[in-house]
């Protein structure tokens, strides 16, 4: 195996944990968007997204494409109850305070699901056969394509959304100015809720894909999850372009470094490039540079 | 800064009731398991009064205190277990001192590291703070259980010694209630002095609004790194501590999830409130070792506690319970609430 194959290879798994990255990152940018809270709870959506999969698939027997329908309406459903139980019943809506709630609905969920699953790893089929083939020297499994090709679906699904309907531009207006979207009639409050029903989601679609190749656990959400987040805040926090391209380039940094230097403290990189992102372009690659307003 | 000057009448009767209670608990309680229990809240309280410090008076958030708690514990233990330090120190030195210049050097060294990881730290606000901290955090967590020539990995690292004083060891836990709680003591009237100077007043006006601390002459950004600095330090002197008194540490006791549950005491005792601190650590310890035997559901627990906390009383637990009997007990409240409605609306009008 050459240099160039080895690159090539580490290049190709780089881009399909970039891409759960990816999906991962526009859900916490959805959220903050429409709410501006740090959603924690992402992590637990993207662990909920593959435990629930492998219960419909390997306890019901429901055939897998409809198992992971099914998995991603429940989530989904799951981040609009989330969002009206606790967000909404909050008393104060400051910041800090939402911030607090998401962490504590997160070690909720997790214990749940450790309470509920237990602690050994589940594993999904691949969507299509385990042959590998070959491309330009680089061994790819089928499934590598199928969460590559599924990221794209999404981002393509999500940028219609965005721009063609009624509720997605509802969501981009409130973005903007809340007050104004209000004023010409736009209910902040379910923009808020949609935008959590839609985090979970793309959370559930990036822990299912993922399931199986590295299988999945009651854990597995939190580092992945807090993977995302640095891809988005490497992005541009809260920019869909953005967020695509920072989960791609985390995935492909961290793939090329594990590979090539040293995989020890391949978990680290992702945390050491979020702090140097905050430290000196808290902007991200593509966001909008913040001011501060008094 | 004076260390005999607690203004308030009630703090200096309060501080001498729980020193009575103290010293009378030490002469009824002989179980050593309880006695463990105490320590811990001893060691916790001190922790989450620095983190009330920064938290509830300055308004900050920080995830990543667990981390400067385990700096402690893991610079003492990597001294004194893989180093001899008598060899630099003249052969007349005893050896006693030199675990404890350790420990000062380990929060100095821990304060160096705040203040490295402070400066653009205290930059940030609100998500980005709350990221930087856990990611630092994390990155901690995860060297320790890499680096094992050093750490240990996650087996973590055994046999630190006890501490001593001469030829007087501390090596029950009795000893240890008497050392830790003098030392929790101590930073209680410490942080009393401390939010009753310039600093704390600082603290206090940079929690209303930063921009006006900034416009009287307060910088705001200098004294949010102080504090932060100076809570890390307090961490780091009980994680010290808490690595010569359990004698075995792993990288599982600093986690991110310490962190938070450090948080959940500060909350649950109330951001802005130094007696409150004592409260959080007291119950929480106490619930996370009657949850013990929950298992898994322990986390379940701490989790809904954190979120009903945050969705009913949001100003914290104690205040809470304390202004339903308002006309009774007259409580200062340090920080000034109405801030809460203020930021609001700053924050929904972009």
């Amino acid at each position: 195996m050459t240099f160039f194959d080895k690159c090539l290879q580490f290049l190709f798994s780089g881009l399909t944990t970039g891409s759960i990255y990816a999906l991962i990152a526009i859900g916490f940018g959805v959220v903050h968007n429409a709410s501006g809270i740090m959603n924690l709870v992402q992590c637990e959506f993207v662990t909920l997204g593959g435990m629930i999969a492998v219960t419909y698939y390997m306890s019901l027997g429901i055939p897998l494409a409809i198992s992971v329908l099914l998995a991603i309406i429940t989530v989904t459903v799951l981040g609009a109850v989330f969002e009206r139980s606790t967000i909404r019943t909050a008393r104060s809506q400051q910041l800090v305070v939402l911030i607090f709630i998401t962490i504590g609905a997160s070690f909720f969920i997790r214990g749940l699901i450790l309470v509920v699953w237990g602690s050994d790893p589940f594993a999904l089929p691949p969507f299509s056969g385990e042959e590998p083939f070959h491309i330009l020297g680089a061994t790819v499994l089928p499934q590598y394509i199928w969460v590559f090709g599924i990221t794209i679906l999404v981002v393509i699904a999500l940028h219609f959304f965005f721009k063609r309907t009624v509720i997605g531009k509802a969501m981009r207006a409130a973005s903007g100015n809340k007050r104004a979207a209000a004023l010409v009639g736009i209910s902040v409050n379910r923009v808020v809720l949609y935008s959590f029903a839609m985090s979970g989601a793309v959370g559930a679609i990036a822990g299912i894909i993922v399931a199986p190749i590295t299988g999945t656990s009651y854990d597995i959400g939190f580092i992945i999850g807090l993977k995302g987040f640095s891809a988005a805040v490497l992005g541009g926090y809260g920019s869909m372009p953005g967020a695509v391209l920072g989960g791609l380039v985390l995935g492909v940094v961290e793939s090329l470094t594990a590979g090539l230097i040293s995989s020890a403290y391949k978990n680290v990189l992702a945390f050491v490039i979020l702090l140097l992102v905050l430290f000196f372009m808290p902007s991200g690659l593509l966001g909008e540079r913040e001011m501060e307003r008094v | 800064m004076q260390l005999y000057r607690v203004k308030e009448k009630m703090d200096i009767f309060c501080l001498l009731i729980l020193s009575s209670v103290l010293v009378l608990v030490s002469f009824f309680i002989k179980n050593s398991y309880y006695l463990l229990i105490l320590n811990l809240i001893g060691l916790n309280t001190m922790m989450v009064i620095g983190l009330n410090l920064f938290i509830g008076y300055a308004g900050q958030i920080s995830l990543g205190h667990a981390a400067f708690y385990g700096l402690g514990a893991y610079l003492s233990a990597i001294v004194n277990t893989h180093f001899n330090l008598s060899l630099i120190f003249p052969f007349w030195f005893p050896q006693w001192c030199i675990t404890w210049i350790v420990i000062f050097l380990a929060m100095f060294c821990t304060g160096v590291v705040a203040y490295l990881v402070g400066v653009p730290t205290m930059k940030l606000k609100g998500n980005y703070l709350v990221m930087a901290t856990l990611g630092f955090n994390i990155i901690f967590e995860l060297v320790l259980v890499e680096w094992h020539s050093l750490t240990g990995g996650s087996n973590g690292m055994a046999g630190v010694p006890y501490l001593a004083v001469g030829n007087f060891f501390l090596n029950s836990d009795i000893r240890y209630y008497y050392f830790i709680w003098s030392f929790t003591l101590f930073t209680l009237i410490i942080s009393f002095n401390l939010i009753d100077s310039r600093v704390g007043r600082a603290l206090k006006a940079i929690h209303g609004s930063e921009v006006a601390a900034n416009m009287v002459g307060i910088n705001a950004h200098k004294y949010k790194v102080k504090i932060f600095v100076v809570s890390a330090m307090i961490a780091s002197l009980a994680g010290s501590i808490y690595a010569h008194y359990i004698t075995v540490i792993t990288p599982k006791s600093f986690d991110a999830n310490f962190s938070i549950q450090l948080v959940l005491m500060v909350i649950v005792g109330g951001m802005g409130s130094i007696w409150g601190s004592l409260f959080g650590a007291i119950l929480l310890v106490l619930l996370s070792e009657v949850f013990h035997v929950l298992g898994s559901l322990n986390v379940v627990v701490l989790g809904l506690i954190l979120i009903l906390v945050m969705i009913f009383f949001p100003r914290g637990l104690i205040p809470s319970i304390f202004s339903l009997f308002k006309e009774k007990v007259p409580t200062k409240t340090p920080v000034n609430f109405h801030n809460l409605e203020t930021n609001i609306k700053n924050e929904e009008s972009f």
